[in-house]
């Protein structure tokens, strides 16, 4: 092996009694595009933090381009040559492009004032780096996030950078912006430049990275070359534990269906969408980020309404132009973005998880049962095993998959009929993920109809009874996921 | 060109302007007195005061924060300095009164910026509290009473003629300060630092992403501090314009002037989120009130007809200003959608 | 000592007024004993701050849903003079008004509230207008309609037996603003703790967009808030006509930044979502002890008053600061 850019040996924090970083090391060549996975809190971005000088490490020394790193800020490492994009892309929405690209420099050069000449100069020449054709007049704001990630990279690349650490970079892009994304990378990695990818997407991992390297509660795990990982392997080592998938296959189905949509429309996002669901059957749909599916879940649960089409329970049409409405009818929606839409973070899990069925709390006068809520609370928190002392808490003490249980209880409480999730696991770590399909199958066989809305395939081929792909607003295919293969899918999504 | 073109029928700017025009041709209708020379210089010289304060209050909001003790701190700056000079017996140049007032203006601002800045407390609750101090001050610990007599330095500033306007039809005259040049110094100068220095920039950034202006190497305490300074400096200098033109100190009736001013520098398109909105914008913004406020005469509504009308302008004006912004976060889905 | 602690853990805020309040009482007994713990002192200062308090209590709710209600004023104003114009049309200025017809002009104040306060909703939850500035619209919009009405000056004749009502003690002793006070604040406490709005109210104030995802209706509960907050701000009206026996459009104009401190005071977040009715209660107690002791001395000018209330308020923010602050610097 080539002499490395950089070598992290034995790196230790810790914050408090907290071991962050117990002893972990991670080596880089140049011009390698290296893959970082692991779960949450499993202190890769802790390390991130460490080699670009947001935080001290305790332990361990660190090499970068043949120096040894003493104690660094932020500022010598990006004179180094290492640039960290974050998932915000810490850029400025109220600024515009060509601003966003040369504040850095501009704030660098210790110069009192702006010449916008020479902010246009640095831009044009930032931008010319990726041939990005991109409007240097246009607020950040009204880029899509793909442009914006653009912009970050640009900036990133003005600085001679060596290494450029990318965090979860896929997130929010849809599969044609990531094979752009991925274009890119290797380009850069065409120039010499070395890419550290955060990813816990294994699809991704095989597709871009040379070698790989996985944490787990602060330790290093494994690394290799992408070469010899498998799937397997690569769930095992980023959760210590072996799954032993249980494919869905529904028991007892209702004969017939307790939810339909009929040729629902709403204009601009989808059209004559008709599908139905039978009581414990798990039905998913899936398609590309901009295929509508978004817009098709918050239509059924009535933060959308359609604007033509009928939704039918039990075969009888309802109306649904508000969550009210949709939750009368027995539908629950668990939301896409849980931090943003399903969670009240600084509220306590006890409010979280009886908020949606607050009214049926209520004592024959009006008042609100406290003893009962409380009830509630301790009733879900046994039953889903949230792992906390004291349900009145806020919910961000909890991890990623704690809280997804959490809005999962919200729902459940309500005694819903249908369950509508959309992206049930983003964000959630392997072993609260297989939880939390255990609980959806487990729910299914009790007589719940399940709608699993996700470009997650394994997810939905391992979960769901049948499969439906949206693609610019229509349904263009439905597979019985026990014949389906993964190929098929992504060619009818795409 | 075409697309400058574009993006400016798309600001908010362009419709407080064009509204400004309806306004004037409709009471140019109704009295035929609105496109003379002394309405003109009456409405300036109305704006003077309430201009500064607003590109006070501009810097405020700007960087994400709000500022409601401005006219405290304007009242008590311009109360101590006045006290000072007739105190002395100062019959000199009115440059004085401004240097002890905005000297005293910025120590107070400085107290807003250092507990804003550095403690990083909430901008509103502490601006509430430091209004609170400032005028319990000036009233308690400097006894302040109206003083109907100052120096004649500022007497003669407030009273010479910058422009004179007479009314041919009606023989009114009326007179334009030279204040009217503090108040184009400010905005000069203001525009000049947010345009073009590293520090102006910092206040837009803050105010657009205060976690990456820290990141991308910009002081944020620091820049929050000083701005404090400086906005403790315009209201100061208002507060002594106003004393001149009034030619009297009255320590109360600057009290209360900052809810118009907000909505008036909201008005102008500057967003409370922070980060958003060009000093012509709250400009015009405020600019507007005060049109509101000064044409009722000139419609033949009776004066006591004056708040209604300012707050349905106020009411109407953030609710289609709010109801814009739910659009065209609407056509932009759809935009994007089409695009790809 | 145990049972303190965990108390003072779980309500900081209020301990935190609780503390200064004990003292400035024994700060009051050692210098002003003689004139401020008395009797009538404590009946005048109990007749005094229900006005403002019944705004600091509505606009209390209203903040906590991350918002701020600046019509408070205006509204209470509006209370008045359409309860004199009405007092006036049916019993003539120099009339005499049976005591029982009270009850229509509580009513009739409940009802400019109502109608004030479901404007501030509409404008709030159906066009989305920030707060601050829809509020503050309406403030000066009915400032106006008032200044319109009264032609700019005080009307103070009118059947005065109105005034008699607010301004009597219950047996003597207990003045009747207190015990209407007290009624309200019950209700909000009953409100906030004892219904399902408390807990609505609190999650939506922390995310509105959460709050809209559960399925909580959020316009009716925007609406509910400020309808709430006005009809407080017109109950302090009725309080502010017999205080005045007269009525004018700009009476008591700097309530709006007095009920806004004792809320913040009181230990309501301007984000939202967090606040208790103990800590407003305790800061508008608290404050008004301490006006009442400073106007105990002679030499110290009244305006002081002003001063010390902001200086408490600062005061209370940077003892959090410190405070909180240690906790979160080492774990990040």
């Amino acid at each position: 092996m080539s002499e490395c850019l950089l070598k992290a040996e034995h790196i230790q924090i810790s914050f408090g009694n907290v071991h962050a970083l117990k002893d972990v090391s991670l080596e880089i060549v140049p011009g390698e595009i290296h893959c970082l996975a692991g779960e949450n809190g499993c202190g890769k971005s802790t390390l991130i933090k460490i080699i670009s000088g947001v935080h001290q490490r305790n332990g361990g020394t660190i090499e970068f381009d043949r120096k040894k790193l003493e104690k660094i800020t932020p500022i010598d490492a990006i004179n180094m040559g290492i640039q960290v994009i974050y998932q915000d892309f810490s850029l400025f929405p109220n600024l515009t492009v060509a601003e966003n690209l040369a504040l850095n420099s501009e704030l660098a050069s210790g110069k009192k004032t702006i010449s916008w000449k020479n902010v246009r100069k640095i831009a044009e020449e930032a931008i010319k780096k990726i041939n990005m054709d991109i409007d240097l007049d246009e607020k950040v704001s009204r880029l899509s996030v793909a442009q914006k990630q653009m912009v970050a990279i640009s900036r990133a690349l003005m600085f001679n950078a060596k290494l450029i650490i990318m965090d979860e970079p896929t997130t929010a892009l849809t599969k044609k912006e990531v094979d752009a994304l991925f274009k890119i990378i290797l380009k850069l990695k065409e120039q010499g430049i070395a890419i550290l990818f955060i990813s816990h997407k294994l699809n991704e991992v095989f597709e871009i990275s040379d070698r790989f390297t996985i944490f787990r509660n602060g330790e290093m795990v494994a690394t290799g070359s992408t070469g010899e990982l498998d799937d397997k392997k690569f769930t095992y080592y980023m959760t210590g534990r072996e799954f032993a998938d249980k494919t869905f296959i529904p028991e007892k189905v209702t004969d017939t269906p307790i939810f339909e949509l009929r040729n629902l429309s709403l204009e601009g996002s989808f059209e004559n969408i008709s599908l139905s669901l039978r009581g414990g059957e798990i039905l998913g749909i899936t398609g590309l980020l901009d295929s509508g599916r978004t817009e098709l879940a918050l239509s059924m649960f009535g933060l959308k309404p359609a604007t033509s089409g009928e939704i039918i329970r039990n075969g009888k049409p309802v109306k649904i132009t508000n969550p009210r409405e949709a939750i009368a009818s027995k539908i629950g929606y668990v939301p896409e973005d849980r931090l943003s839409e399903g969670l009240f973070l600084q509220r306590s899990i006890g409010d979280n998880i009886i908020i949606s069925e607050i009214d049926s709390l209520k004592k024959k006068n009006g008042q609100f049962d406290l003893k009962k809520r409380d009830e509630e609370v301790d009733r879900w928190v046994k039953e889903f095993e949230i792992k906390t002392k004291n349900p009145e808490n806020p919910a961000t003490t909890l991890s990623g998959g704690n809280q997804q249980r959490i809005v999962l209880a919200k729902w459940l409480a309500c005694n819903p009929d249908v369950l509508i999730l959309n992206g049930p696991t983003v964000g959630v770590d392997i072993g609260s993920k297989h939880d939390i399909h255990a609980i959806l199958q487990r729910l299914a066989q009790k007589g719940l109809g399940v709608i699993i809305i996700s470009d997650d395939l394994p997810e939905v081929i391992q979960n769901c009874s049948r499969l439906l792909v949206i693609k610019e607003g229509s349904i263009v295919a439905e597979y019985d996921t026990q014949q389906v293969k993964e190929q098929m899918i992504i060619d009818a999504m795409m | 060109m075409n697309k400058k073109l574009k993006s400016t029928f798309k600001s908010n700017e362009i419709y407080i302007f064009l509204i400004i025009i309806a306004l004037g041709i409709l009471v140019q209708i109704r009295s035929g007195q609105f496109f003379t020379g002394n309405n003109m210089v009456d409405l300036l010289s109305a704006m003077i005061v309430p201009g500064m304060f607003a590109v006070a209050e501009f810097l405020a909001i700007i960087a994400g924060g709000i500022d409601v003790s401005f006219p405290a701190l304007a009242s008590l700056s311009a109360y101590a300095s006045t006290r000072i000079l007739l105190d002395q017996n100062y019959d000199g140049n009115v440059i004085l009164a401004f240097v002890i007032a905005m000297a005293i203006g910025a120590l107070l601002g400085a107290v807003n910026g250092f507990l804003i800045g550095y403690l990083n407390l909430n901008a509103m609750i502490v601006t509430l509290g430091t209004s609170s101090v400032f005028q319990g001050f000036m009233q308690g610990a400097l006894r302040a009473k109206q003083l109907s007599v100052i120096p004649s330095g500022m007497k003669e500033f407030g009273t010479n003629s910058f422009i004179t306007a007479t009314n041919k039809t009606n023989n009114l005259t009326s007179i334009l300060p030279y204040t009217f040049i503090i108040l184009l110094i400010v905005c000069a100068v203001m525009f000049f630092i947010l345009r073009y220095t590293i520090f102006g920039r910092g206040i837009y950034a803050i105010g657009g992403n205060p976690v990456s202006a820290h990141t991308v190497g910009f002081n944020v305490k620091r820049t929050k501090f000083f701005m404090y300074i400086i906005i403790g400096m315009i209201a100061a200098a208002g507060g002594i314009c106003r004393v001149c033109m009034m030619q009297q100190m009255h320590p109360t009736n600057m009290l209360g002037m900052e809810m118009n001013i907000i909505a008036g520098v909201v008005l102008g398109g500057v967003a409370l989120t922070g980060g958003a909105g060009t000093l012509i914008g709250c400009i015009l913004g405020t600019f507007l009130i005060i049109l509101v406020q000064n044409s009722m005469i000139l419609l033949g509504v009776p004066t006591t007809w004056s708040n209604v009308f300012v707050g349905i302008v106020i009411v109407v004006g953030v609710a289609l200003s709010a109801y814009q912004s739910i659009r065209t976060e609407k056509t932009k889905k759809k935009l994007v959608k089409e695009a790809a | 000592m145990d049972r303190v602690k965990s108390f003072y853990s779980k309500n900081r805020e209020v301990s935190r007024l609780i503390i200064i309040m004990i003292a400035w009482l024994v700060f009051m007994l050692l210098t002003q004993a003689g004139k401020f713990f008395t009797g009538a002192n404590f009946l005048t200062m109990a007749g005094q701050f229900p006005e403002y308090g019944l705004m600091a209590l509505g606009g209390m709710l209203c903040m906590m849903t991350g918002g701020i209600d600046l019509s408070v004023v205006g509204t209470a104003n509006m209370t008045t003079i359409i309860s004199v114009y009405v007092m006036n049309w049916i019993f003539g200025v120099d009339g005499t008004m049976p005591a029982g017809f009270s009850v229509v002009i509580f009513l009739i104040a409940v009802l400019t509230g109502c109608v004030v306060g479901a404007f501030n909703g509409f404008l709030i939850s159906e066009l989305k207008v920030p707060p601050i500035l829809a509020t503050l619209g309406v403030n000066q919009l009915i400032t106006g309609l008032c200044i319109v009405i009264t032609g700019g000056s005080a009307v103070s004749s009118f059947p005065k037996q109105f005034c008699d009502i607010f301004s009597s003690n219950l047996f003597g002793v207990i003045p009747v603003r207190v015990i209407v006070f007290i009624l309200v604040a019950v209700i909000i406490w009953f409100m906030l703790e004892r219904s399902t709005y408390g807990t609505k109210l609190r999650l939506y104030g922390s995310s509105a967009h959460v709050a809209e995802f559960s399925g909580i209706n959020t316009k009716k509960l925007v609406f509910k808030t400020y309808m709430t907050s006005s009809v407080c701000a017109s109950i302090g009206g009725l309080m502010m006509l017999s205080t005045y026996a007269s009525a004018r459009a700009d009476y008591g104009s700097n309530y709006t930044m007095q009920s806004i401190l004792l809320i913040v005071l009181g230990g309501v977040s301007p984000n939202g979502g967090k606040g208790r009715l103990s800590g407003v209660v305790a800061a508008i107690i608290l404050l008004k002890f301490i006006e009442s002791g400073i106007n105990r001395f002679r030499s110290v000018s009244t305006y002081y008053v002003t001063l010390i209330w902001g200086a408490v308020l600062i005061l209370a923010l940077v003892i959090d600061y410190f405070s909180a602050r240690p906790k979160k610097v080492k774990v990040k």
